[in-house]
């Protein structure tokens, strides 16, 4: 990770510190408490309540970012793709049956389509081994890529003629009207899968190829969570997503949210206890030593790979139910939403400046960094109008109209340079990982 | 034959001007790639950048072109490549240095590349706003329709006048640059130094030059490939997104740090983005009537639909990944 001291001022924290009386993190946790009821008595306890609970879900991804990140040293550049994944089956799950669907004939079609997608699928594997039984190799090549065009081919415009179909008859295929958490935890599950089959694929190679295709694989997603019109209802949207607990109508505004916030804190809680017993295991002395140094680890007779695999898809998976939690509670899923800035960058400043490998520092992070993205668009806006008004004034400019949307653009400037800053000056955040030495 | 004019529209001139455009970014990547070591993620920022000067030199003298009987971008090229290179140089030396003298990991110098991203990004955005903008201002884009002289082909072939200047360029920055790197001496010692730092510096070799003209390089080609972009479409402040998979994608099928291999790479993916989303039933319909009556054409044949085109170099990225990791002139770099 951050070894970007010379060995000498490592070695400074390295060596067992006496435990002391956690005073940083004190002092830090405090100062974000301050911030917090001065939010609240600013804009009042449902906005407040609002932002923290949204902060809480950005605290899950950040968690699954620490795991890659801070404690095995994975660049994951593609957080937005997981995160939309599990808004997806947040969506899929939750919402309404639409009969409109159910009652046609088109389930079966669509079950057909799927069902002689299988069959490509198991006719092309099948063609790709024929060499087994005598083929010759090149021949059977040939063979399996021919077959392999022509049946994607044919599977394709089938199911494209049904997706259309839906469309036009339907809408689109509606939803499962399962309970809430359901959705959550196949929103992890598929998360993690796709992350299996990403780090199956880069994980052994050079780490900037981890970081190539996750920003390649969270594009696709977004890509198709956007044109899937028949699954996902694409730039249309859908609304509302039921909470698992009584909403606003119910109990009124500030009461729902807190009890959403008890929800996601009970989550972040179980999650940071089951990661803290996992740091502090063998398995996680494993991954550290994997991380720190990768040659030795690998004499001692670890299976890196393997290890890193499990730490990218665990990763994976909390993006995944972060991001069902995250749609849940926003109550809308529109794939549009989805913003490389808002839910990659955004997660990544959280985890480096928090303190990568160290979960408080993560939460801390999460909280403080979402507090100031929330609160900079205003603040940047008003700057910019004060700055426009002065030139206008002084100099005579003719300020241009589209200011609002401008002044957004200065938060993508304030993020990157945010990155760069503690890269340089800070790299391991503001509550550093505290290693140890165990005996 | 109508059939053929549509393939060579829609397949061979578009594959080559995309081609181009990602050979002439891949070859940057691959540079910085072999002498610096790390993924260089604001690759496509630079584009966008130098497309931006000339947009800014032009709508600041609009005319200037017509004078000597070029297009104003064109001419406003060189000066936006200067300032690309420039800004290149002082993005390494004021973000990537600093952190190289730290010795970090390549990773983190690619977490640092994807910050500058988002920081040229936002100044882009925020001088440029989020709209698109022709990079034609005073002058009109010329469009060629060339009629086949073949008896019954009606659709002419079409070729636009950036897409000219993109093929002549691309060929002359080639051919440049091969002599530079085997001719010059600086591009020898450039080689030596992707080959092996320690050595090239041990026998005298200043490395630090050898940063500053790879940056320089690779600032000015990302120039050219924005601005030519930006003519052929408009400009468009997140033009740099979509670039960078394909990008990436071209220098690992050519193998990291083989810029001839990053041409060639950028090639493929350019011609197989193109083929991928080419309406093939187009193609067919000629002997649609000599069909058996199960095997009706449906009307849309194409791989993937346009809206998924960049699944095709992720695709390309995962196969060469799987199947040769080292990329097909067998790169170097790859632990």
């Amino acid at each position: 990770m951050t070894q970007s001291h010379p060995p000498s001022q490592q070695r400074a924290d390295t060596v067992a510190a006496p435990r002391r009386f956690p005073l940083r993190e004190l002092l830090l946790f405090l100062g974000l408490l301050a911030v917090v009821l001065v939010v609240y008595a600013a804009m009042g306890p449902a906005y407040g309540t609002r932002m923290l609970v949204e902060s809480a879900c950005y605290a899950i991804l950040a968690l699954g970012l620490t795991i890659q990140w801070g404690y095995a040293g994975q660049f994951n550049a593609g957080v937005m793709g997981f995160v939309a994944l599990g808004g997806f089956c947040a969506m899929f799950f939750s919402i309404p049956v639409n009969d409109a669907f159910w009652n046609s004939e088109l389930p079966g079609e669509l079950g057909m389509a799927l069902l002689y997608m299988v069959g490509a699928i198991a006719l092309v594997i099948a063609a790709s081994r024929l060499n087994r039984i005598g083929v010759p190799r090149t021949l059977r090549t040939a063979i399996a890529v021919i077959l392999g065009v022509v049946l994607y081919m044919v599977v394709i415009s089938n199911f494209r003629e049904i997706a259309g179909q839906i469309e036009s008859q339907a809408g689109f295929i509606g939803g499962m009207a399962l309970p809430v958490w359901f959705g959550w935890i196949v929103g992890g599950a598929l998360a993690g899968g796709i992350g299996y089959f990403i780090g199956h694929v880069c994980l052994g190679l050079r780490s900037d190829y981890l970081a190539i295709a996750t920003i390649g694989i969270a594009e696709i997603i977004k890509a198709f969570l956007k044109n899937a019109d028949w699954l996902t209802r694409g730039t249309a949207t859908v609304s509302p997503l039921p909470w698992p607990i009584p909403g606003p109508s119910e109990v009124g505004f500030t009461l729902a949210r807190a009890l959403y916030l008890s929800v996601t804190a009970v989550i972040i809680a179980v999650i940071f206890f089951l990661l803290h017993r996992a740091y502090n295991a063998p398995w996680g002395r494993m991954i550290r030593a994997i991380r720190d140094n990768e040659v030795s680890a690998a004499a001692m007779g670890k299976n890196i790979n393997k290890r890193r695999l499990e730490i990218f898809v665990l990763g994976c998976i909390l993006m995944g139910i972060g991001g069902a939690v995250l749609a849940s509670f926003n109550s809308i899923f529109d794939p549009q939403g989805y913003l490389p800035l808002n839910h990659t960058f955004l997660v990544l400043v959280m985890v480096i400046l928090g303190g990568p490998g160290n979960n408080l520092g993560t939460i801390f992070g999460a909280v403080a960094v979402y507090i100031i993205w929330i609160m900079s668009g205003p603040l940047a806006l008003s700057v910019l109008e004060w700055a426009a008004h002065f030139g206008a004034d002084t100099f005579g400019w003719d300020v241009p109209t589209n200011l609002d949307s401008r002044a957004l653009q200065a938060r993508v400037f304030v993020i990157g340079l945010l990155i760069s800053l503690v890269l340089r000056f800070a790299p391991k955040g503001m509550l550093p990982e505290k290693v140890r030495h165990h005996g | 034959m109508n059939e053929l004019v549509f393939f060579i529209n829609n397949v061979m001139i578009a594959g080559a001007v995309s081609g181009s455009i990602y050979a002439m970014g891949a070859v940057g990547v691959t540079l910085i790639f072999s002498i610096m070591r790390f993924a260089h993620f604001a690759h496509g920022d630079m584009m966008t950048f130098g497309a931006f000067m000339v947009l800014l030199l032009t709508t600041l003298f609009p005319s200037a072109g017509s004078a000597i009987g070029v297009p104003t971008p064109i001419l406003m090229m060189p000066p936006a490549m200067a300032l690309t290179a420039c800004l290149a140089v002082g993005i390494d030396r004021t973000f990537y240095k600093p952190l190289r003298a730290h010795g970090v990991k390549p990773i983190v110098m690619v977490i640092a590349s994807l910050g500058v991203t988002l920081m040229l990004q936002g100044l882009i955005r925020l001088f440029a706003g989020t709209g698109g903008s022709s990079l034609y201002v005073d002058d009109r884009k010329e469009i060629f329709r060339l009629p086949l002289p073949i008896e019954g082909v009606r659709v002419p072939v079409v070729i636009t006048e950036p897409q000219l200047y993109l093929f002549a360029l691309t060929i002359i920055c080639v051919v440049a640059l091969h002599l530079f790197l085997s001719r010059s001496r600086l591009g020898k010692a450039m080689r030596a130094m992707s080959d092996n730092p320690d050595l090239a510096q041990a026998s005298g070799i200043n490395t630090n030059t050898i940063v500053a003209v790879t940056w320089v390089l690779a600032g000015g080609l990302a120039a050219i490939a924005g601005t030519l972009l930006s003519m052929d479409v408009t400009f468009k402040p997140d033009l740099s997104f979509f670039l960078l998979l394909p990008i990436f994608a071209a220098a690992i099928v050519g193998g990291v740090g083989h810029p001839f291999g990053a041409i060639a790479g950028g090639f493929m993916v350019g011609f197989a983005e193109a083929l991928a989303v080419f309406n093939w039933s187009l193609l067919l319909r000629p002997f649609r009537d000599s069909l058996p009556e199960w095997l009706s054409l449906p009307s849309n044949l194409a791989f993937v639909g346009t809206e998924y085109k960049i699944v095709v170099p992720f695709f390309i990225l995962v196969a060469i990944l799987v199947w040769r990791p080292t990329g097909i002139f067998k790169g170097k770099v790859i632990t």
